[in-house]
Parts: C-alpha cells; sequence; structure tokens
C-alpha cells in the first residue's frame, strides 16, 4: 500500500505527534502512531471502532497520558503530554461523540463550562456566562435560552450547544467525533457551514468518523487507522467512499443487489392505514415469505417508531396490523413475541443487549420457555441452545459465560440477532443493523440476512444508509416525516435515485 | 414566573402541600399558627437541617453516606473527651474540634471511596459499623451527662413574651442552622468547586475529561458532610444537654428521606438547599400538627411514611399530569 | 474432572473468592488464638445466630439483585411477627393450638408480602428510586408496629413454639433448618426459574431486558413481594427465640444483612450475585462474633470488625484488579 507523507511538505504543522503509543490492560491501543494538523486545515482522521481514533483524540487532549517517548508538538512548544486544562487554555477544543455535557445544569453553564473549571476556587460570575454563552449561540446562528437546563432540550440541540462549547476562546483546533451521528441531514448541512466559515477564519477542523460521506467534500486531508497503527496520509482530492473504506478494513468490497423476486409468496405480515398521530400515518405494506422489505429516511421519519408499534412496544390510534391471515393487537412486545415478531433495536448498547451479562443469558433471554427441562431452567439445555446458535451464524466467542461486552459489534449483533431467531420468529425487523458495527463486519451481517430470507423468514430493514437498503432489500419503502414518500424496486431504480429522493 | 416554576418544581411542590397542610393545622388546632410553635419547630429540626444540608452536598456528587450520623455520635463523644481535658474550652473551639473531627471522619469516606473504588454505599456501610461498634465497644454505651456548663446552657438569640405568658425563643442551634444552610448554598451555587460538584455528579465521565480533579471532589463533598456531622453533633449534644452514644443512630435514614424528598437525586447532580430544607421542615410541621391535634406519638411515624411514600408516588407519576404546565418538554424551541 | 471443576465453578461463581477468603481467614486466626475455638461449642452458636440475620439478608438479597434495596425489612418481620402474637393470643394465648400458630404464621406471610407487593407496584409503576420506597415503607410500617403495640412487648406463647426457636432435630438446630431450606429455596429460585433469571437480566439493564420481552413490572412486583415474605419468615423465627415480639427486634440487622450481601460478592448496581457465597459470608460473620466473644470482646466490637472486613475484602478485591492489569502489561 503507498504510504504518502505530507503530500504538500513544507507547510508548518500547527499539531504534529511523533512516536504515540498507548496500552489498555495489555492490549495495545496505539502503536507508534504520528500524526499532524496544518492551521486552518479541514481533516478527516478515519478508521473503524476500535482503530485507535478516540484514544488518539483523548491523549491529544490530555485525558491520557502516552507512553514514554511521545513527542507532541503544539503551537511552537514541545510537551511529552498534555493535561485537560492546558490544552483548553491552547485552544484545542473536542465535540465529544457522547458530547460530554450536563444535562442538570444550564445551557450558559454547559457553553461557559471552561470558567468553571480550574484548581483555584473562586466566585461563579454567572453574568459573564451567560453573555459568553449568547454570543456563542449568536455566532452559530441559534437561540436557545441559556438559563434553562440542557436536559430540556433535544439531542440535535444538545449538540449545537456542545459545538458553540468548543467554539468559545480562541479555539485554534477542533475536533469532531463523530458529528454527525445523530444529527438529521439539514442539521448535517448547517455543521458543515459552520465548520466552512471556522476554516475560513484560520480554525483547524479535524473530523473522526467511520462514515465520511458527508464531509469528504469538504475536507483537505485524510489521515487513516486501523487496528492502531497509521495507515498513511492522503490528499482528499481524488479519494472516492469504497477506496477509504479499503484503507480502513484492508480489504475490498463490492456490492451487488441482492433483490429477488417474491411476489409469488404468501404473506406474512399486512399492515394497513396503520396510525400514530405525531410520529407516522396511514402506513400500508405487506411483507411476504422470504422477502426483505427496506425501510429508509431521514432521522425523524418515524421508522422507528412505526417498528415499535409493529413489535408491541407503542399503541397505533389507527390502521390494522394482519399476521399471516389473522388480524394481530398487541398490548405488549410479549404479545408480539409469541405471535412471532422479533424486533433488533438499533441502540445495541443499551436496548438491544444487556452488556454486562453472559453471551449465554443475553441469546437465551427471549426463549427461556425451550430451554426448561421438567419445568426448570436448564443449564445443558442453555448450554446446547446457545451452541447451535452460535455455530449457525458464526459467532467468533471464547466462552460462553463471557460478558457479551467483551465481544466486538460485529459478534454482538449477531448474538441480538440469534437471540430473535430462537424465539423461531416469522417475521425480524432489523432496525439499523450495522450501527457501530465495522465496516468489514457489516457484509457478515448481511450474509445472514440474505440466507435468512432464503429459508423463508420475512424480513424488514431498516436503515439511514440508503445503500444497505438499495443492495440487500428486495423493496424500498421510503419514509419522509411519517407518511409513505415512495416505493423503490433496485432492480429497476439506481442507488443514486433512490438517495436523490431521501436526501431531497 | 412560569419559569422559575418550571425549573423549581419540587421546591413548589413542596411550598404548596406545606401551605395546604398549615392551613388545615391552623383551624384544625388553636395553637399551631403562632410564633412559639414556629419557633419550636426552627429549634428542634436545626440539627437535622444540618445534617440535610451536608448529605445534600454528597448527593449532589454522585454519593450516598450511610455513616455520617453516628459519626456525628463519635465527635460528640470525642469533643466532649477533648473538651474535658483542655479544661472546658468554648464555643469556637468546640466547633473547631467537633468541625475538624468531623471533617476527619469524612475524609476517610472519601478516601475509601477515592483510592480503592469502593462504590459509596458500600463504603459508608462498613464505615457506619467500624465507627458505631468502635463507639459502642469503648464507652461501654454510658452517656456523658458532665458537659462544659457554656455547651449545655441554653442561649437564647431572641425572645418576644405571647399574650399567654409564654416565651417565643430562637435559640442558638437556630443560628448555627443558618449559617450552615447560608454556606452551603454559597457553595453550591456560587463557588467554582460548588458547579464542578454538580457536573461531577451529574457526568463524571465528562467533568473528567475537562480535568476536574475527581479525587478533590470526593474529598470536598464527604468532608463537608463529615463537617456539617460533627457540627450538628455538637448541637445535638448541646439541645439536649448530654452525650449518648447511640441517640443519632437511625438518624441517617430519616434525615436521607427528607433530603430526597426535597428533590435530591440518589445519582447524583441535581438537589437544592432550599429544597432539601423544606423536605427536614415538611416532615417536622407535620409532626408537629399531629402532636398538636393530639394524635397518639405512637402514630406519627406511620403517618409520615404514609405521607413520603405517597408523595414519592405522586411526584413520580401524576405531578406532571396533574399539572401540565409543569412538563417540561423534550427540545423547547 | 473438568466437568466437576466446571459444576463448582457454576455453583459457586467467581463471587466465591471474597467469602472463601475471609472464611479461611477467619478460621486461622481464631484456630491459633484461641484453643475452644474450633470446638462444637463454637459451632452450636454459631447455628443458633446464624439464621435470624441469615433469613434476613435472603429478603435483602432478591432487591440487591435487582438493583435497589429493602430497608423495610427488619420491621416488616416485626410486624409479621405481630401477627402471629395477635393470632395466637385471640386464641387463647400459652393455650393455643397448632392451627392458630400456622393460621397466624400464613397471616404472617401474607402480611409480609403485603408490604412487598405495595413497594414492588410504586417502584415498578413510577420508577422511584427502590431506596426511597423501601425507605418510606420502612418508616411506616415501624410506625404502625409502634402504634398498634404501644412500643411495648407482645408475649405469653404456647410451649410448643419453643422447639422451633431453640430445639434440635438429629443435632442441628430447628432454625438452621428452616434457613437452610430456605437458601436452598432462593438458589433454585435464581438458578432455575425464569424469574430468577430475568431477575439478574433487570438488575443489569431493565430497559434491554423488557426490550427483550420480560415482563419487567411482573419481575419487580414478584420480588418485593418474595422479599416481604421472606422477611415473615425471619419475623416468625425471631419470635420463637425471643418468645416475645417488639417493634425494634433486630433493627440493627438492616445495614448488616446489606453489608452480608456485598462481602458476599453480590454486585451493589445488581445483576450479579449468588446465593451460596452469600450464605458462607453469613457463617464468616458469625464466626467473627463468637470468635471475638470467646476472646472477651462483646458484640459491639464484632459489629466494627464487621465493618473492617468488608472493607478488606473489597480493597483485596481491587488489589487483585489491578495485579490481573500489571500481569498482562507484562505478558
Amino acid at each position: 500500500m503507498a504510504e504518502i507523507k505530507n503530500p504538500e511538505s513544507g507547510v508548518t504543522p500547527l499539531l504534529s505527534l511523533r512516536n504515540i503509543n498507548m496500552t489498555f490492560g495489555g492490549i495495545k491501543a496505539l502503536k507508534n502512531v504520528s500524526f499532524d494538523v496544518r492551521p486552518g486545515e479541514v481533516h478527516c482522521l478515519a478508521g473503524e471502532n476500535g482503530s485507535g481514533k478516540s484514544t488518539l483524540i483523548k491523549i491529544i487532549t490530555g485525558v491520557y497520558r502516552p507512553e514514554a517517548g511521545a513527542v507532541i508538538d503544539y503551537d511552537g512548544q514541545t510537551h511529552s503530554h498534555m493535561s485537560p486544562v492546558t490544552a483548553q487554555a491552547g485552544g484545542i477544543q473536542v465535540i465529544w461523540q457522547d458530547l460530554a455535557l450536563f444535562p442538570e445544569m444550564t445551557v450558559a453553564e454547559n457553553i461557559a463550562f471552561h470558567s468553571l473549571v480550574g484548581r483555584t476556587p473562586r466566585l461563579v460570575n454567572y453574568g459573564q456566562m451567560r453573555e459568553v454563552a449568547i454570543k456563542a449561540l449568536q455566532r452559530l446562528g441559534v437561540t436557545l435560552d441559556v438559563d434553562a437546563p440542557l436536559k430540556d432540550y433535544s439531542i440535535a440541540q444538545r449538540q449545537i450547544v456542545a459545538i458553540a462549547r468548543a467554539l468559545i476562546g480562541e479555539a485554534k483546533i477542533v475536533f469532531m467525533d463523530e458529528p454527525t451521528a445523530s444529527l438529521t441531514q439539514s442539521e448535517t448541512d448547517h455543521l458543515i457551514g459552520i465548520v466552512r466559515s471556522l476554516s475560513a477564519s484560520g480554525v483547524a477542523v479535524v473530523f473522526v468518523s467511520h462514515r465520511l460521506a458527508e464531509v469528504l467534500e469538504i475536507s483537505n486531508r485524510l489521515t487513516v487507522l486501523r487496528d492502531g497503527a497509521l495507515v498513511g496520509v492522503y490528499p482528499v482530492e481524488g479519494m472516492t467512499q469504497s477506496r477509504i473504506t479499503e484503507l480502513m478494513t484492508g480489504k475490498s468490497f463490492d456490492q451487488q443487489v441482492r433483490a429477488k423476486p417474491v411476489e409469488g409468496n404468501p404473506v406474512v405480515l399486512e399492515v394497513k392505514g396503520l396510525t400514530r398521530p405525531g410520529q407516522f400515518e396511514d402506513i400500508s405494506f405487506t411483507v411476504r415469505r422470504g422477502e426483505t422489505l427496506g425501510i429508509t429516511g431521514l432521522l425523524g421519519a418515524g421508522r422507528t417508531e412505526l417498528a415499535l408499534s409493529l413489535f408491541g412496544m407503542l399503541k397505533p390510534r389507527s390502521g390494522s396490523v394482519t399476521l399471516e391471515g389473522k388480524p394481530v393487537r398487541f398490548s405488549s412486545n410479549r404479545d408480539a413475541i409469541k405471535a412471532g415478531i422479533a424486533y433488533l433495536s438499533e441502540d445495541r448498547l443499551s436496548l438491544g443487549l444487556i452488556q454486562p451479562q453472559s453471551i449465554a443469558d443475553n441469546l437465551a433471554i427471549a426463549s427461556l420457555d425451550r430451554i426448561k427441562s421438567g419445568g426448570f431452567l436448564s443449564d445443558e439445555r442453555k448450554r446446547r441452545l446457545v451452541a447451535h446458535w452460535i455455530t449457525e451464524l458464526g459467532v467468533k466467542i471464547g466462552r460462553q459465560s463471557d460478558a457479551v461486552s467483551t465481544l466486538s459489534g460485529g459478534n454482538q449483533q449477531r448474538i441480538a440477532i440469534a437471540k430473535w431467531l430462537a424465539t423461531d420468529p416469522k417475521l425480524l425487523i432489523l432496525d439499523a443493523p450495522t450501527v457501530g458495527v465495522d465496516v468489514g463486519a457489516r457484509a457478515g451481517i448481511f450474509e445472514i440476512v440474505a440466507r435468512l430470507a432464503e429459508s423463508g423468514l420475512a424480513i424488514i430493514l431498516i436503515s439511514d444508509e440508503v445503500p444497505e437498503v438499495y443492495f440487500n432489500a428486495d423493496r424500498v419503502l421510503h419514509m419522509a416525516q411519517g407518511q409513505m414518500a415512495g416505493w423503490f424496486d433496485p432492480r429497476r431504480s439506481t442507488l443514486q435515485e433512490i438517495e436523490a429522493a431521501v436526501y431531497a | 414566573m412560569r419559569k422559575l416554576v418550571q425549573s423549581h418544581a419540587t421546591e413548589f411542590a413542596l411550598l404548596a402541600v406545606m401551605a395546604v397542610i398549615c392551613v388545615f393545622l391552623s383551624f384544625a388546632t388553636p395553637n399551631f399558627f403562632s410564633l412559639g410553635n414556629a419557633f419550636d419547630l426552627l429549634n428542634t429540626s436545626s440539627v437535622n437541617i444540618i445534617f440535610a444540608v451536608g448529605l445534600l452536598v454528597v448527593l449532589i456528587a454522585g454519593g450516598i453516606d450511610i455513616s455520617f450520623a453516628v459519626a456525628a455520635s463519635v465527635v460528640q463523644y470525642c469533643a466532649a473527651l477533648i473538651l474535658g481535658w483542655i479544661g472546658g474550652g468554648g464555643w469556637i473551639s468546640g466547633l473547631l474540634i467537633a468541625g475538624g473531627l468531623g471533617i476527619l471522619l469524612g475524609s476517610f469516606n472519601a478516601f475509601l471511596i477515592h483510592r480503592f473504588k469502593i462504590i459509596s454505599i458500600v463504603a459508608t456501610i462498613a464505615t457506619f459499623n467500624i465507627y458505631f461498634g468502635l463507639l459502642m465497644f469503648f464507652t461501654q454505651g454510658v452517656s456523658i451527662y458532665d458537659l462544659p456548663e457554656w455547651l449545655t446552657d441554653r442561649v437564647v438569640l431572641f425572645e418576644h413574651q405571647m399574650p399567654d405568658g409564654t416565651w417565643a425563643e430562637i435559640t442558638l442551634p437556630v443560628l448555627v442552622m443558618a449559617i450552615c444552610v447560608l454556606a452551603t448554598w454559597l457553595l453550591i451555587t456560587r463557588t467554582t468547586i460548588g458547579r464542578q460538584l454538580y457536573a461531577f455528579g451529574d457526568n463524571p465521565e465528562g467533568a473528567r475529561r475537562f480535568g476536574i480533579d475527581i479525587g478533590a471532589m470526593q474529598f470536598i463533598a464527604f468532608g463537608w458532610l463529615g463537617m456539617m456531622a460533627g457540627i450538628g453533633g455538637l448541637i445535638q449534644a448541646h439541645y439536649a444537654q448530654e452525650v449518648v452514644p447511640n441517640a443519632l443512630y437511625g438518624r441517617e435514614l430519616d434525615v436521607l428521606a427528607a433530603v430526597v424528598l426535597g428533590g435530591a437525586r440518589l445519582g447524583g447532580g441535581k438537589g437544592s438547599v432550599l429544597g432539601c430544607v423544606l423536605g427536614v421542615l415538611l416532615i417536622s410541621i407535620t409532626q408537629n400538627g399531629l402532636n398538636l391535634m393530639g394524635v397518639s406519638p405512637f402514630a406519627f411515624k406511620m403517618i409520615i411514611g404514609a405521607i413520603i411514600l405517597a408523595a414519592i408516588t405522586l411526584s413520580n407519576t401524576s405531578l406532571e399530569k396533574l399539572l401540565p404546565f409543569m412538563r417540561t418538554q423534550g427540545g423547547r424551541q | 474432572m473438568t466437568g466437576i471443576t466446571a459444576r463448582i465453578r457454576n455453583l459457586f461463581g467467581p463471587e466465591m473468592a471474597g467469602p472463601g477468603f475471609a472464611f479461611l481467614a477467619v478460621m486461622l486466626f481464631f484456630g491459633i488464638a484461641s484453643p475452644q475455638f474450633l470446638s462444637g461449642a463454637t459451632f452450636g452458636s454459631v447455628a443458633f445466630q446464624l439464621p435470624e440475620l441469615g433469613l434476613l439478608t435472603l429478603a435483602m438479597l432478591l432487591p440487591v439483585l435487582t438493583g435497589g434495596l429493602n430497608l423495610a425489612i427488619t420491621f416488616t418481620a416485626n410486624l409479621a411477627g405481630l401477627t402471629v402474637a395477635w393470632v395466637l393470643q385471640a386464641n387463647g394465648g400459652v393455650d393455643a393450638g397448632i392451627g392458630a400458630f400456622l393460621l397466624g404464621c400464613v397471616l404472617a406471610i401474607a402480611v409480609g408480602a403485603a408490604t412487598g407487593v405495595v413497594m414492588g407496584l410504586v417502584i415498578a409503576y413510577t420508577r422511584a428510586h427502590p431506596i426511597l420506597v423501601s425507605l418510606s415503607m420502612m418508616i411506616f410500617v415501624r410506625g404502625l408496629g409502634e402504634f398498634l403495640t404501644r412500643g411495648g412487648d407482645v408475649s405469653g406463647f404456647p410451649a410448643f413454639l419453643q422447639p422451633i426457636g431453640h430445639g434440635s432435630f438429629l443435632g442441628i438446630p430447628i432454625p438452621l433448618l428452616i434457613f437452610i431450606a430456605c437458601v436452598l429455596l432462593w438458589h433454585v429460585l435464581l438458578t432455575r426459574f425464569k424469574l430468577g433469571f430475568n431477575t439478574y437480566m433487570i438488575g443489569s439493564n431493565i430497559e434491554a431486558a423488557r426490550y427483550s420481552g420480560v415482563n419487567t413490572r411482573k419481575v419487580i412486583v414478584l420480588v418485593y413481594t418474595l422479599s416481604g415474605a421472606m422477611c415473615a419468615v425471619a419475623g416468625i423465627i425471631m419470635l420463637a427465640r425471643f418468645n416475645s415480639v417488639r417493634v425494634g427486634h433486630g433493627e440493627s440487622y438492616l445495614l448488616i444483612t446489606v453489608l452480608a450481601c456485598f462481602l458476599g460478592g453480590v454486585n451493589p448496581f445488581g445483576g450479579f450475585g449468588r446465593v451460596i457465597p452469600v450464605f458462607v459470608a453469613l457463617v464468616v460473620l458469625q464466626l467473627l462474633s463468637s470468635g471475638l466473644n470467646l476472646m472477651g470482646a462483646n458484640q459491639h466490637l464484632a459489629t466494627a470488625v464487621w465493618g473492617i472486613l468488608l472493607l478488606a475484602v473489597m480493597i483485596l478485591r481491587w488489589l487483585a484488579a489491578q495485579l490481573m492489569i500489571f500481569n498482562r502489561r507484562k505478558g
């Protein structure tokens, strides 16, 4: 692989790291990594989950201390490590993926948080904090009530607050850790506008992401990490999404449309005029045996709410749901599971799996009645059930009793799918099944989805990444603002057509 | 006004409930609505309020402390002994000794929690047993009645003779309580340390990333509670005019109930001094009112328990449904 | 062979290290320090003292596993004891028959379960913090008991109750037999029943459990109901042991039960913990106080040492974790 270092050497970097090593609990998180950022540039730091991106940022901001031998040159000074206070005082700002905000505190306190930090205790100057906060929000063209507690605001608004916090003071370099993960398209556009103006005013911006489509167009350079090591630094010009994926994973992929005719198969699920005011309205569709129905749309299109209604966790106001010819009405998701509907949550970390508990228990939780022997739960039956599904889905695990949190994202998702397959469902709803799954492992998940469909399972595949549904579904339903906005057939439409409709 | 109600929902709810109870009691009993009774309430609630504002600081920082009431007993006893050795002392030396000993005992909790990463409920249940066991072992459960005179003399700061000839008095514990309340309010709302405590309780990982010293937070929170426990212990000895080693045993849970009733959240990041004081007063007023109504003292706790249970149930469910304007909307414009 | 070690690991789990270590340390220390320690008398006294604290600890265990607490256990036990006492008194006091006693027991368990149902419903439906809910229930139940007894004792029970508190069967004290039966019941409940399985799952992440089809409200209500019922069993044993009931009997056990759970390796946040290690932890606590008794100390010193023991185990656990990280870094 060609390694291009400093394609336009001659520019003095604002920040330059050499010899960065970091070990956690015996595992090398970063191996001799170097990284540099120039004044005013927009830089992408790309890599899969666990490639060391977040660790690198935490070293730059002083949260972690790198191993001996590290050299950090910043703004003309050389350090062996940073501290959070010196980093912030020096103009290094971060918008963390989890935002690192304080929901019970006011917007003003969150934005002007730096004035509360520091060792010497002093009185709080609320007036000044409000002024700073109002000014920072004005700069972003947003008005929020700075005296309200942050918890009153939506996630997107909170992200604005996090950005505002990063831009107060004399920011020289701003890191954005997965900034678009929870944003809708228009919010992303707004963010890109902010980045452009920052860059124009001489502030360097570093995007840290594994989803680069939306930021690639405004970036100058790209640094790729893989397994804690530097792959290389590249100019963005001429880069394609698939080339970046190849660099990040070290493998090459090419995808083909999997759509197949299913019109002759018997109908499993029929939805007619399903409505839940404010969330989705008048939704009608059918799913057949062996069919994969793709549902796509922007965040807030009502996709997850629709899925939760089919799964019995939300109650639709009107409309009907028919499962294999029988009308059904669920009072809880337990009824839905019994009837043969399974729902893989979009939020694997906090809703999909019980992270601290064992692989075996996570897999068996929804089908305890199947591992009973003589009325009691049987460890032996549980072991056999788990072993069966682990082989079936090709999950790599150590011991069945290991915590599920010790698995990679892809393997965790397979456990979550296995949990539902063990209930012997007729319909499987997959809500954003690749969130937090490495690019390299995504193909494996869709391989499983295709096999399940082939075996006759009806599948609803929900995703806000249009290519996922385009390549993997038989039909694609586009939802926008709670309404059905259109149907697409991947065999007749192009990816661009669907993307144009969704992102319109 | 609406904004004020929204951001202080718990405090306003408590005030409303208190107002209802007060109005009811004023009509039900002739003696409730009098200066004398109001002052009495303040005199008797002082120690609990001192404890409560201390505990509030620990709850805000995301911890919990079970040991503070027995720590106060330890401080009481040790302070009485030390004062005896140094030949009596006075209010200044007494408060310094009690506060200092309290800080020491609180810091021991912080040390265990910070150094060995023991979560606060486990660490303080352990120190609860250690403090209380050792206190009872060394004292053999013997009380001290021979206290310095300055400590047992009632200090009346304000008095007013009522028409019926009785005296309405405000005594020293009320002043100490007021100072403790004010100091805690200053600490948690006006200083950077206080706001760091809130931030730490609200989002520990976020606080860490901003360079907030986690160890210092634990020592400040538990040290502050220790100091309040020490001062409260001394004041309790003054009020009771004796030191009984197990007098405060069990007080920790009553105070905890009052503080959480006042809107502090187990888990951190939330709570106010006003709510905390109102929580204690609500319980005292109810108890006082029941007393004046001639209800059997044996029934007090039962009724108070039922009231707290009902308050929790209501505050977690229908308060927002009953008063829709109080509901905080996700994503206000 | 590996099958056996796997079975043992399965039965005790990683939680066994702390209490097992403490058990060995206590046996070794008192075995050397006091010649009378390793004798029938020590174990006799342990056997008679263990059940009261043990049954209350079982009542505490279930809520702790769900990530909560039940602070009302001791007074619920008192209230249940009072229920039995009244039924006996209403049926002739010292002359009451077995039937009256059995009726009393059933009613007592119903009363205990009723407090649990109320707490469980409030916690499950309002999501109020269990510490708070059980704390107010504790204040209420204590008040109710004191109101009904006016703070006094209730005594005067038929003679056939004596063996339940003090008798032995095949040389094993009857209270101990009852306790061991309850330990086994709890062990089976937690390892062989859906309710037990779901208790652990809820303890780790209640929302994720709900998404997986667990009826979380039902589990929470049942957990607190069983906890209350177990309090009633403890209350009946206490009645037989003291031959009287007074509100406040066993009050000091409240926080000791929490201590015993943590010492037994139960995760303070819920989700992990087994019955057998908790049982061993209880034995260790009683051995400690018997040993200290032999050496002339009183129960108060034992209480302090219990606290120190808990700290010691937590610190050792921390050290072990540090050592593991260190070793891995070297490897």
